[in-house]
């Protein structure tokens, strides 16, 4: 709670796409082939493999909790939660740790990119033939040069009620 | 100084700068209520205070002000700025007299009859004496009242002006204070009412409270006592502790890193901060800790006015009312105590003429006891009254549906008595203003276990009932214990750590299976065992279960008097650790109570042994939280029944609905006689026809025969089985089989083929041939029973048949609309609500026109019994709701109805 001021305030975060002048800041992540963008405000850290202390009983989504400079950070597993397959090589991952409502959340990746600055005309809405678990969790996509971005929606991501419902 | 008298002294200064302000509030609103009589009992409380200290002089003043403020609360006098004006007046002589005890330890000499006289005279007349003095002063005094009807801003402009540009406002007063009895009038009134306001204003505020003392008492400052302490914010207080824990571990883990490294540069300063920290940690938890005392100094007060309430005789003693705890602790179990000792004296104690037959001495003894062990903090509520009624307890009970009455012969006096903690459980028979409402033992529990603390409960019946409340000392740094289990670390809490037991098989100690559930002997007891790995999903290797029974460690947790044992694999030590909220996401894992960070830097999860002992199936004690869960499982899981499940005449599992069991009792085979070549038995006076499964059972040759008892109203009937398995809650969904007689159908329960028996029929067994002649007398009312569960509609038919009614069962509506329609008619319809196709509520609405039925009264059946169903029912027309499985509500709902037509 001492560090709430340091804390991205979370209005900034859904504004992320509006605001700004013609061109957005994202930190880019890879998964398998694909691209994924998180709006660079929403980051706190981009952390190596570090060590995660696995929480029984937990959505398979949530790979455990880990311990960054003394807060308690939950690391969830994105292949999983985008309904992806294990990585199949051995390569340790990258995580970008963002903040949903306060709580720290450590978003597990293959690897983390850069910080892109795309123009704001190359957005598209998602294509209507998008999975649809994707398309929840999409904001919509950028059209780069020789890639798609595909624009991860944080708070969606993390929330595992609605999910839960859909499982069930 | 006294301590009663320094205390005395720190609180009324405080009492009196909130009466200033409130005072100033009032003369504003005048007719606000809630002001007087917040005033008129912080007057209240300084008078009586100084009543119980010896402060006579004091009291007089204080005594007059409060007359004067009673009068004008009666609505006998009213608020003008000159009756304020007095009593700010006798508020600032209190004040004075407050300096010079401050000073002197005792009372200046002299009086204040002048003062009081006034006061009296005011009370009595309604008229300020001595008008004429302040006369000098009355164009101010009046332009005071001009501004009554002022907005407030404009009044604080006012004041501003006052203030700022006009500096001789009320200095040129000031003479006159010093020549006359009572000069503050003038500038009083203006600027009071502002200062309440704004704080710029504030000087002028003091300065003209300053002149209207006498000259000395002008120079009564602000209370020295009162100066030697600060008020802090209970939040700014919170954070330094949060930091405080956060920088504890921080230094476990520098010194962690430094052990085993002896020439480490690090070593001394480290040292260093290790004992700051520990100084640091010590003073900041200081700043947090009260007495207990304070909690408790409303006791005496309650007890007395209770006493002569209930017209009790009773003696409230306190001890080790200086045990320090946590000022968080401390706030939260002050309502719990109150609550308790009030229960104490309400409950516990007998009155005069009660306690005079028991023999006991006519003063009940309340005894308040608190001690610190071993890190925590024992608060002990004893009474020794007439204990818990062990019988009343039980009736209430089943009176509110928590248990039946099979399920209570089976519980020891302790389990009993643990339900007074349900919520609604009240067996006082009257309410009474102090206690009785049923809310109360669930609250204190609850509020309890909150903060991580647990109560216990002894009682002898006519001896008196002990509550010991344990509670930690502090919040914020819980001490636990490090256990591995599937490769992970957790903590438990030690508070509920009993004990660690080795068990191997070659030691004392091993444990043992009953039907795979692993218990162990623990002295003479047998606990039940759960291991940790299984629960939480880590056990990976199917066959590991007997690698445990070699070497185990067992963790001997307690949750309120269930105690329960945890089998781990590995046991470290102990570990303070400061207990951090888990993620959202995760709130819904019961097991856990929270996440924490070791001294390594690792993250590790605290495990809930409440949650735990839930999950492993102790239900009956569990407190309020268990039933609460309980009670979602089984909304979300649709409808789940109890079945008794038992074996009778074969290897084979039956089962019945536990709701229709009414006891489940042993019969000693030597008591069973024959009578017309059928076997029964005496049974609580009376004679009990025992029935077999079928015609081929072999009874025992001797010992005990375990025997359902049915009970339909007066008569009762044994079913002699095997042996009873176990109560097994689960979703009935009954497969059809019913060409034998005496069952209803197979179901899957708890994972095994069970044969469901027909209770209805062994009922008639037993009646027809003994009572049968009976039921035949008079003409049967017609019963249509309209029920899509072929199950319900076998259990209710021979159930009903034998309450000697005519029972025509349909499956659906449409069935019986055909009925309607062939010109059938019947006495009283009972239907379920879910039905497929039309549902209980349309065929009631379908009805409710209807020429030759629409009179026949309709009692709606179901499981889910919700006020917005019952209300839904009651408008389409059913007459009465009964929920399933109730069958003697059935029976006497269906009675009651058609003899009310």
């Amino acid at each position: 709670m001492s560090d709430k001021n340091a804390l991205v305030p979370s209005q900034e975060k859904g504004g992320a796409l509006e605001l700004g002048g013609d061109s957005q800041d994202f930190v880019t992540a890879n998964i398998g082939k694909q691209l994924f963008g998180i709006p660079v405000l929403t980051v706190q850290d981009v952390l190596g493999p570090q060590r995660i202390t696995r929480i029984p009983l937990s959505p398979p989504e949530v790979a455990g909790s880990l311990n960054l400079r003394g807060r308690i950070v939950t690391a969830i597993d994105v292949r999983k939660r985008l309904g992806l397959r294990d990585r199949e090589d051995d390569e340790p991952g990258m995580s970008i740790v963002v903040d949903e409502g306060g709580e720290l959340y450590s978003l597990m990746v293959d690897q983390v990119g850069e910080v892109l600055s795309v123009p704001k005309k190359a957005f598209e809405q998602n294509p209507a033939t998008l999975d649809p678990r994707w398309r929840e969790f999409s904001d919509g996509i950028f059209r780069l040069d020789k890639k798609l971005l595909v624009i991860l929606d944080v708070t969606r991501l993390l929330d595992f009620t609605s999910s839960i419902k859909q499982a069930g | 100084m006294d301590d009663l008298l320094s205390e005395f002294l720190t609180e009324t200064s405080e009492s009196l700068s909130t009466l200033d302000v409130e005072l100033v509030k009032l003369e504003q609103n005048p007719n606000d209520p809630d002001i007087l009589s917040n005033i008129f009992r912080l007057v209240h409380t300084i008078k009586g205070t100084c009543g119980f200290l010896g402060l006579p002089r004091l009291e007089a003043v204080a005594h007059a002000g409060e007359n004067v403020l009673g009068k004008i609360r009666d609505g006998e006098l009213v608020v003008t700025p000159d009756a304020v004006t007095l009593v700010l007046e006798s508020i600032d002589t209190i004040k004075y007299l407050l300096g010079e005890l401050e000073q002197n330890e005792t009372e200046p000499d002299g009086n204040d009859a002048d003062l009081i006289g006034r006061l009296n005279h005011f009370a009595d007349t309604g008229q300020i004496p001595g008008g004429a003095p302040a006369a000098a002063a009355a164009p101010a005094a009046e332009e005071a009242d001009e501004e009554v009807p002022m907005t407030d801003d404009e009044k604080l402009q006012a004041a501003f002006d006052a203030a700022e540009y006009d500096p001789d406002f009320e200095v040129p007063d000031e003479p006159a204070a010093a020549a006359e009895p009572e000069p503050e009038a003038p500038a009083k009134p203006a600027a009071p009412p502002a200062a309440a306001k704004s704080q710029e204003v504030a000087p002028a505020k003091k300065a003209a409270e300053k002149p209207k003392a006498e000259a000395p008492r002008a120079e009564a400052k602000e209370s020295s006592v009162a100066a030697q302490t600060i008020r802090v914010n209970v939040e700014l207080l919170e954070n330094l502790m949060t930091l405080v824990s956060e920088l504890v571990l921080t230094r476990n883990q520098l010194l962690q890193m430094v052990r085993g490294k002896d020439d480490s540069e690090f070593t001394v300063p480290l040292q260093r901060l290790s004992h700051i920290t520990t100084d640091l940690q010590e003073g900041v938890m200081k700043t947090r800790m009260q007495p207990i005392g304070n909690a408790w100094a409303k006791l005496p007060r309650i007890v007395r006015d209770l006493a002569l309430e209930m017209n009790k005789k009773i003696d409230l003693q306190m001890i080790g009312a200086d045990t320090e705890l946590d000022r968080q602790v401390l706030e939260l179990i002050k309502d719990p105590l109150t609550h308790m000792v009030r229960n104490s004296a309400d409950h516990g104690l007998e009155d005069i003429p009660g306690r005079r037959d028991a023999g006991k001495p006519e003063t009940g003894t309340v005894t308040l006891n608190a001690y610190h062990e071993g890190g925590h903090i024992i608060i002990e509520i004893s009474d020794d009254g007439r204990g818990l009624n062990l019988e009343r307890i039980k009736a209430k009970a089943i009176a509110n549906g928590l248990a039946t009455e099979s399920e209570l012969e089976g519980m020891g006096e302790q389990q009993i008595q643990q339900f007074i903690f349900k919520a609604g459980f009240s067996t006082a028979e009257k309410v009474t203003s102090v206690s009785g409402r049923g809310v109360g033992m669930d609250v204190v529990r609850t509020n309890i276990e909150k903060i991580g603390g647990t109560v216990e409960l002894k009682s002898v019946e006519g001896r008196g009932s002990t509550f010991i409340i344990k509670i930690p000392l502090t919040l914020a740094i819980v001490s636990a214990l490090i256990v591995e289990s599937g490769g992970e670390r957790f903590a438990i809490p030690q508070i509920s750590v009993l004990e660690l037991v080795r068990a191997s098989n070659n030691s004392e100690h091993s444990i043992e299976r009953i039907h795979d559930t692993p218990v162990l002997r623990l002295r003479n007891r047998l606990l039940p065992l759960v291991t940790l790995k299984k629960i939480l999903g880590l056990d990976t290797t199917q066959e590991s279960d007997d690698a445990v029974d070699e070497e185990a460690f067992i963790v001997v947790a307690q949750v309120g008097t269930y105690s329960f044992g945890i089998i781990v694999d590995r046991v470290f030590d102990t570990e303070e650790i400061v207990v951090k909220p888990v993620a959202p996401i995760l709130r819904d894992l019961s097991l856990f109570s929270g996440n924490t960070i070791l001294g390594d830097g690792s993250v590790i999860m605290i495990l809930d042994p409440n949650g735990i002992a839930t999950r492993t199936g102790e239900i009956t004690v569990g407190g309020s939280q268990g039933v609460e869960g309980k009670a979602k499982a089984d909304a979300s899981d649709r409808e789940t029944t109890s079945m008794l499940v038992f074996r009778a005449g074969g290897s084979e599992v039956r089962a019945v609905p536990l709701a229709l069991v009414a006891r489940l009792e042993e019969i000693d085979v030597e008591n069973i006689e024959h009578s017309n070549g059928r076997p029964l038995v005496q049974y609580r006076g009376k004679l009990m026809p025992l029935v077999f499964i079928d015609g081929s059972y072999q009874m025992k040759a001797e010992g005990r025969q375990p025997t359902l008892v049915f009970q339909d109203r007066e008569r009762t009937m044994g079913l002699v089985v095997d042996e009873i398995v176990d109560i097994v809650d689960d979703v009935l969904n009954v497969e059809l089989t019913a060409d034998q007689d005496g069952l209803v159908g197979s179901a899957v329960i708890d994972g095994k083929a069970t044969d469901l028996i027909d209770a209805g029929y062994y009922l008639e067994l037993a009646f027809s041939d003994w009572f049968g002649t009976e039921d035949n007398g008079g003409e049967k009312k017609r019963v249509l029973l309209i029920d899509d569960s072929p199950f319900f509609r076998n259990l209710l038919t021979p159930m009903l048949s034998v309450a000697g009614f005519n029972v025509t069962a349909v499956e659906n509506a449409e069935q019986a609309m055909d009925l309607k329609n062939r010109g059938v008619l019947f006495d009283a319809i009972i239907s379920d609500i879910e039905m497929p196709g039309m549902n209980g509520f349309e065929f009631a609405e379908a009805l409710q026109d209807d020429a030759e039925w629409g009179e026949i009264p309709i009692i709606a059946l179901s499981s889910h019994t919700k006020e917005e169903d019952f209300e839904r029912g009651r408008q389409v027309g059913f007459s009465d709701y009964v929920a399933k499985f109730d069958r003697d509500a059935l029976v006497s709902t269906l009675i009651q109805t058609l003899s009310s037509m």
